[in-house]
């Protein structure tokens, strides 16, 4: 093909633009002072992490003992959080965080399935996981495994946990990322801690448009 | 809310003032949970220890991201209460760790805890606080911008 002088962008010159945008958007998004004001280097507030060969799927039992894998929730986002029920803090404040959003979606919630993961499937039994998701909303889903397949779903989610003794009992290390799924079950996003119920709901509302 | 001050029979006390006490309720067979609260030690201090009736282990606690892992400690030597400052004990920060909790703390409830200020001349004190139980779902912050 002729023309193609130095006037007519490159597909190269496209593609560095594009890395140059993504780098600043990565490095807005490790900036804790960003919240709300970036200017639209991605759509999302969240990681987009679309096509990531990790966090394809899971298997993972509910508190009826039923086997769950992404394809029982086709037709909604899906936001995966791993924790454990005895964490004061991270856990309780990202399940609320969540009720938040799908508030903020109105009816557009209904569309939304969070489920919470246990790494202390050793503590967290399954009456546990159902009586802490449910005081959080009713359609929450705690799901758990044992030890071994606890440990592969981690790792091929990218989530590291670590137990910490404390006194004479223990506490977990473990990564505070939410995971969304747009409603083909596709991983998206990574969701920081920090994020706001309002940029999680912008967030959700777009992979619901199907965007 | 509530506002106790410190029993001391000397004079050389840290002075020490809970504000509103918090912790964040359970439910069945859930065995830890956090309290949270604003505490002002007028002589300057640490928060070194603390018990309740309701926990087997009493810890002060700090919460940290480093990067994208939340981790939580015991505090080495106690949490820091620089003389009449207010430190806040919140979600996403310090907190007084209950574990191995002997009931489910239900909404509406009052949790008794005992907290240990040792003062600059390392003398220590116990703070009685009631805590109240809030919802285990209760936010990190008040929500802005909107009213339920």
């Amino acid at each position: 093909m002729s023309g193609a002088g130095p006037v007519v962008p490159s597909p190269q010159r496209g593609r560095r633009l594009w890395l140059a945008a993504a780098a600043v958007a990565v490095l807005a998004a490790c900036s804790p002072q960003d919240s709300g004001s970036r200017a639209g280097a991605s759509k999302f507030h969240g990681i987009d992490v679309t096509g990531a060969d990790y966090g394809t799927d899971f298997r993972l039992a509910d508190p009826q003992g039923r086997e769950r894998t992404l394809a029982d929730f086709r037709g909604k986002v899906v936001l995966l959080f791993f924790g454990f029920t005895q964490c004061p803090d991270v856990c309780p404040t990202a399940l609320s965080r969540a009720v938040e959003v799908m508030r903020l979606l109105g009816d557009d919630g209904t569309k939304v399935q969070v489920l919470f993961a246990t790494l202390d499937p050793e503590r967290d039994t399954a009456e546990l996981m159902q009586a802490y998701t449910t005081t959080f909303h009713p359609g929450f889903i705690g799901l758990r495994a044992d030890l071994e397949r606890t440990r592969e779903t981690a790792k091929h989610f990218k989530v590291f946990f670590a137990k910490v003794p404390t006194g004479s009992s223990y506490t977990m290390d473990h990564t505070a990322m939410t995971y969304a799924f747009d409603p083909q079950g596709r991983l998206r996003l990574a969701i920081r801690h920090s994020a706001t119920a309002p940029e999680m709901a912008h967030d959700l509302g777009l992979l619901l448009a199907g965007r | 809310m509530a506002v106790l001050f410190a029993l001391s029979a000397t004079g050389a006390v840290a002075q020490v003032t809970v504000k509103d006490p918090w912790v964040r309720g359970t439910v069945a067979q859930q065995k830890a949970t956090g309290m949270f609260a604003h505490i002002i030690a007028a002589g300057g201090g640490k928060l070194v220890a603390g018990s309740s009736p309701v926990a087997g282990v009493v810890e002060i606690h700090e919460m940290a991201m480093q990067g994208d892992v939340m981790k939580m400690r015991a505090i080495p030597g106690g949490l820091e209460l620089p003389a009449g400052k207010a430190v806040e004990l919140k979600p996403g920060g310090y907190h007084v760790m209950l574990m191995e909790l002997k009931q489910q703390l239900k909404e509406g409830e009052t949790v008794p805890v005992t907290l240990v200020v040792e003062g600059k001349d390392g003398k220590r004190e116990n703070v009685e606080v009631k805590a109240a139980v809030k919802a285990l779902a209760t936010p990190a912050a008040p929500m802005q911008g909107h009213k339920h």
